[in-house]
């Protein structure tokens, strides 16, 4: 069986494939794959199921030695396109640190075989449900390729925009024109942005409401406001429950840009048009 | 009930507290509404992965308070009360310690809802005057299985972490293990007793 070392990682390497959702009410983040394209990607590209786990990595660092040849394909980050590449027994497999962006996502035909933990092969970073972390000295199964590796694909788009919004549940906690204010100026990314939240650096939003907000349900994308009145972004991580309002929610589609956003990036939100798709 | 929409495919229903919240999810379950989250609150029931919000709204508009007590299952507790803060909540219960483990043990309460971690179940059925506060500053480590309150809410820690409840006892119950077919112990509609040991 085909297996692969870890001889290095960077600042974390985590196995994530789609997530764990249906879990929220036991407390139970979703997590999964950050830049949910990319991972597809790789996965399509070495001929995996769309359920198989990749590697997430962060800033690059990542070396991996294969027990017995495989087909990779590393996406995400800097890579707009890739392609599988036969990984020989014995040949070492290094993920740079990306020139831009964050993330890269390392998938192998037969996925990353570790046990699944309620349904789900992901780590979650809020209360580690899931695998550890991948750490050098780990072992890491592979599963028996299903498909055959492709070498061409759709990528998805490359290029960043505004992050594309919603009215939230709260938007009546804050000034009438608060959803206006955010769409209007810039946000730069703080530094402790991570798989729970992108956390922004920015023009404070004024609340109407200074109470305090009964715990309640949130969603992926959730713009989260508080007291600060400085927004967050909410990732696969994030709390199933909050207890601050949200304002607006990002579009599911343009959730992988803040995967790829690093501390110091400018970030700007735009309203979605009603109906649109994507 | 006000419905407020969230993004595109999430509906969170507002009700009147955490009752009838977990009788609205309770409803939606055995309705098998079409929602791939039902996460019931405090006030709140949050519908989240919905292909059709508006066809889901007008589902929900035609729900009705059943006004009966959630039929869970009833799980018993063991607790060793030897908490910290026994005594901070004799005072502020006007008794003793003996008056603590048993009001807090006559009680039947209902898992209203989970948050904070995994398998985390607030618990409700406190008479409204036994309420107490948090710790001004919370605890750095809190051992798993500690059972404490805050507000008007009773809980137990399935796992070691940071926390502000006040800290009555401990019980040796797991509340949180992925590897079971159910993996948290008191899911939201959970009848709890806890008894002395």
């Amino acid at each position: 069986m085909t297996s692969l070392h870890v001889l290095a990682t960077g600042p974390m390497v985590t196995v994530q494939d789609r997530g764990r959702p249906g879990l929220a009410h036991l407390g139970v983040p979703r997590a999964g794959a950050l830049d949910a394209p990319a991972a597809a990607l790789a996965n399509r590209i070495v001929g995996n199921d769309p359920d198989a786990a990749v590697l997430e990595v962060v800033l690059g660092g990542l070396e991996l030695r294969a027990h017995g040849g495989c087909w990779v394909a590393v996406t995400g980050a800097d890579r707009a396109h890739a392609s599988a590449e036969w990984l020989a027994a014995g040949a070492t497999l290094r993920v740079p640190t990306p020139s831009t962006g964050v993330r890269s996502y390392v998938a192998v035909a037969g996925g990353i075989a570790v046990p699944p933990v309620l349904g789900s092969r992901s780590t979650d970073t809020l209360a580690w449900v899931g695998p550890p972390r991948v750490q050098p000295g780990a072992v890491l199964p592979v599963g028996d390729p299903t498909g055959s590796p492709r070498s061409v694909d759709t990528p998805r788009p490359p290029r960043r925009g505004p992050l594309r919004v919603r009215v939230g549940p709260r938007a009546d906690w804050f000034d009438d024109d608060a959803l206006d204010r955010l769409c209007a100026t810039p946000y730069v990314v703080s530094a402790d942005s991570n798989r729970i939240g992108l956390r922004l650096d920015g023009p404070a939003l004024p609340r109407r409401r200074q109470d305090e907000l009964a715990s309640e349900g949130m969603v992926l994308g959730a713009v989260q406001v508080p007291p600060s009145g400085v927004p967050i972004v909410f990732l696969a991580d994030h709390p199933p429950t909050g207890g601050y309002p949200v304002l607006a929610v990002v579009e599911e589609e343009d959730l992988w840009q803040c995967a790829q956003l690093r501390p110091g990036d400018e970030v700007r939100f735009t309203p979605a048009r009603a109906g649109s798709t994507g | 009930m006000h419905l407020h929409p969230v993004g595109r495919s999430a509906v969170l229903a507002e009700v009147a507290d955490a009752a009838e919240a977990l009788d609205l999810a309770t409803w939606a379950r055995s309705a098998r509404v079409a929602a791939v989250e039902v996460v019931p609150a405090a006030r709140t029931v949050l519908f989240d992965g919905v292909d059709d919000p508006v066809a889901l709204a007008a589902r929900l508009r035609g729900w009705r308070p059943s006004g009966e007590l959630p039929a869970g299952d009833r799980v018993e507790v063991p607790v060793v009360y030897d908490g910290p803060d026994l005594a901070f909540v004799a005072e502020a219960w006007g008794t003793d310690r003996d008056g603590v483990v048993a009001r807090h043990a006559a009680v039947e309460y209902v898992a209203a809802f989970c948050g904070f971690a995994p398998g985390f179940s607030y618990l409700s059925g406190l008479p409204p005057e036994l309420a107490v506060p948090r710790l001004e500053s919370p605890r750095a480590r809190v051992p798993a299985g500690s059972v404490g309150l805050a507000g008007g809410w009773c809980g137990v820690y399935p796992t070691a972490s940071p926390g502000g409840w006040r800290l009555l006892g401990r019980t040796d119950a797991t509340l949180w293990d992925p590897e079971r077919d159910r993996p948290a112990l008191l899911p939201p509609g959970t009848r709890v007793v806890f008894v002395p040991r």
